[in-house]
């Protein structure tokens, strides 16, 4: 017996950690502008301990403005979309299920859609405009779960199958209403490629970056409360019960928290799918499937799942660019046909 | 078939002779409909029975008797519709499903896991209601799931991945996970369902033993007329939503009334422990 410790815990976050700062410094230095990784350090050194005279322009230029803001979006982006898919996987008890999948992620978009729509009618202050996109797509992201859950099920439980087929057409469907959206309206709505595949490239506001930031700690701080409720849940809502779970509150608590994840997510970077198919299931194999631990590692491997994914897509066909979404759907649809050939076996 | 079973079935056993009322079920009743304005298509009638600690209760009954429905009100997961379901003194469907978990152990039959775990994680889930917030399980959830794996002879399963072990393997872990939440109550539906004949014998032997070990309260929903006859303290016989007798099962085993109920001819015999016995007699002999 090795019951789960505090201290494995830190170690294997750690470990992680270390990765995910490797991988932020090879996408520092790779783009279409390549950085030496001494001129890197020295700059970092320099902004470190505020010696700013020996700061370079093209550090200020390129790193400051452009590199690091990109890459902290994909490292919030990353750790949502696959927090988000582990809670979804515990909660409808399928293996499959992801934000992407699930047509979660198109509500959300649709949703931002909307709010972007309806902004320049409601008059509101710049602080409050900006947050209207993240709140249309939390409300998008709500809206479309519980339809694909009331699709997924057939008498009184919820049928794996069926709740995938019912996610994968309402996504579709949604798609098409943005589609038709992006045709018929114009205005400042982003690019079509950005909601539907998914993209980093688009510039924010600072205080996004925090609102973005105290948003995912506390939802995925809300999901994490529930973690070992969520090891019971595997084996079902009737079993969870009887081992002590309140199964109606955990499951309002993920769902809200879990929706509100991804339409942070959507609403700053478009629909990249599969990051909350493939890291839930990469870190299962690596570190078992306990919540408490899953959680956490899934977060960590998500950033570094997207920030590397987001590296390919800008050096891959550099000085032009590919959507993230697409780089994550090469990889994450043949590992979702393979999980598939194989529950179906 | 060991020692331990034959003393717990000695009648001058102490545990049985205690008087204290432990669970108490008073004119329960339920009623199942598939949308409220219909008449209800199963209804269970006014049911009421006692068991002491260390009593192993037997619900019998054909199919669609209402025995796992009465299971079901016991163990809180449905509301009764009049009537209530008193532990220790205490409304059981009041209690919130943290403290009920920490009185009451449920067996189901086989439920699949989405995910593969070990056979000591799955214990340890027992330890769920009693841990604190985060629920790092402590030196003492270790312990109490290694006993738990102990007394049910599962010890050298405790690495061994759930699915990889067989039916009774896995029974007798999924019991010791009811035995890590150290409840006053254990509940068991069709615990012997998959089992062969040996494995059944054993799972009651163990029940036996620990039901006077640890003084539990346990309430068995079986269609296995020997095996309640064999093992349980009390009978409470069910036909079609109705509570037919309660009593200890030489007084409810009469030739014409189970053939009443379960609708085929068979006979009764005592043996020497005083125990009744049925032959089912088939249509052609």
């Amino acid at each position: 017996m090795r019951p789960l410790t505090l201290r494995r815990l830190l170690l294997q976050c750690t470990v992680l950690l270390a990765i995910l700062f490797g991988v932020v410094i090879v996408a520092i230095k790779f783009g279409a502008v390549p950085v030496s990784l001494y001129a890197l350090g020295r700059d970092m050194w320099g902004v470190l301990f505020h010696q700013r005279s020996g700061i370079s322009t093209d550090y200020v230029l390129i790193i400051q403005n452009i590199r690091l803001p990109r890459i902290l979006l994909g490292i919030i982006v990353g750790a949502s979309l696959s927090v988000a898919g582990t809670s979804f996987q515990a909660l409808l008890r399928n293996p499959l299920a992801d934000p992407y999948v699930l047509g979660v992620s198109s509500g959300a978009g649709l949703g931002a859609i909307l709010a972007l729509i309806a902004e320049p009618h409601l008059n509101l202050s710049p602080m409050l405009a900006a947050l209207l996109t993240p709140l249309g797509a939390f409300i998008g992201a709500a809206a479309t779960i519980t339809a694909v859950y009331f699709l997924g099920r057939r008498d009184g439980q919820i049928d794996g199958n069926t709740l995938l087929l019912g996610g994968v057409i309402t996504g579709s469907f949604i798609s098409a209403i943005i589609m038709f959206l992006m045709s018929t309206l114009s205005g400042n709505l982003r690019g079509l490629s950005f909601w539907l595949m998914g993209e980093l490239s688009t510039p924010l506001q600072k205080s996004i970056y925090w609102f973005l930031g105290i948003g995912f700690f506390a939802a995925a701080g809300a999901i994490y409360t529930t973690a070992s409720d969520l090891n019971l849940l595997l084996a079902g809502e009737k079993e969870a019960m009887h081992l002590g779970v309140d199964v109606p509150r955990v499951r309002l608590v993920v769902y809200i928290a879990a929706s509100f994840l991804t339409g942070l997510a959507v609403s700053v970077s478009g629909a990249i799918g599969y990051v909350g198919l493939i890291v839930p299931h990469v870190m299962r194999l690596i570190f078992g499937s306990d919540h408490r631990t899953l959680l956490p590692t899934a977060a960590l491997g998500g950033a570094i799942a997207v920030v590397f994914a987001d590296t390919l897509a800008r050096t891959v066909v550099a000085p032009s660019e590919l959507a993230v979404g697409a780089v994550t759907a090469v990889v994450g649809a043949p590992l979702f046909i393979y999980l598939l050939r194989r529950r179906l076996a | 078939m060991s020692s331990s079973s034959a003393l717990a079935r000695n009648p001058i056993d102490p545990v049985r002779a205690s008087t204290d009322v432990r669970l108490s079920v008073e004119q329960v009743s339920y009623a199942h409909s598939a949308n409220p304005s219909q008449a209800p298509l199963f209804t269970l009638e006014a049911t009421s029975f006692q068991a002491k600690p260390g009593e192993i209760v037997a619900i019998l009954g054909p199919n669609a008797s209402g025995k796992s429905t009465l299971l079901k009100l016991i163990s809180g997961a449905l509301a009764p519709l009049s009537g209530r379901i008193l532990l220790n003194g205490f409304v059981v469907h009041s209690f919130t499903p943290r403290t009920r978990a920490q009185a009451i152990a449920v067996v189901q039959q086989e439920s699949t896991l989405l995910f593969p775990a070990r056979a000591w994680e799955f214990v340890l889930q027992g330890r769920h209601a009693h841990g604190r917030s985060l629920r790092f399980e402590s030196d003492d959830d270790v312990l109490i799931a290694k006993n738990a794996l102990a007394q049910v002879g599962a010890a050298d399963l405790s690495d061994r991945w759930m699915d990889k072990i067989s039916g009774g393997e896995k029974q007798r872990v999924i019991l010791a996970r009811a035995l890590a939440q150290q409840p006053l109550l254990l509940l068991l539906d069709e615990p012997t369902l998959h089992l062969d004949i040996a494995a059944q014998i054993g799972l009651l032997d163990s029940l036996r033993r620990l039901a006077a070990e640890n003084r539990y309260t346990v309430v068995v929903v079986t269609h296995e007329l020997n095996l309640a006859a064999e093992y349980a303290d009390q009978v409470v016989l069910m036909q079609r939503g109705r509570c037919l007798r309660v009593g200890p099962p030489a007084s409810i085993y009469q030739r014409e009334l189970l053939e009443q109920v379960f609708q085929t001819p068979l006979t009764v015999e005592f043996g020497s422990n005083g125990r009744p016995r049925v032959n089912v007699l088939s249509g052609t002999q």
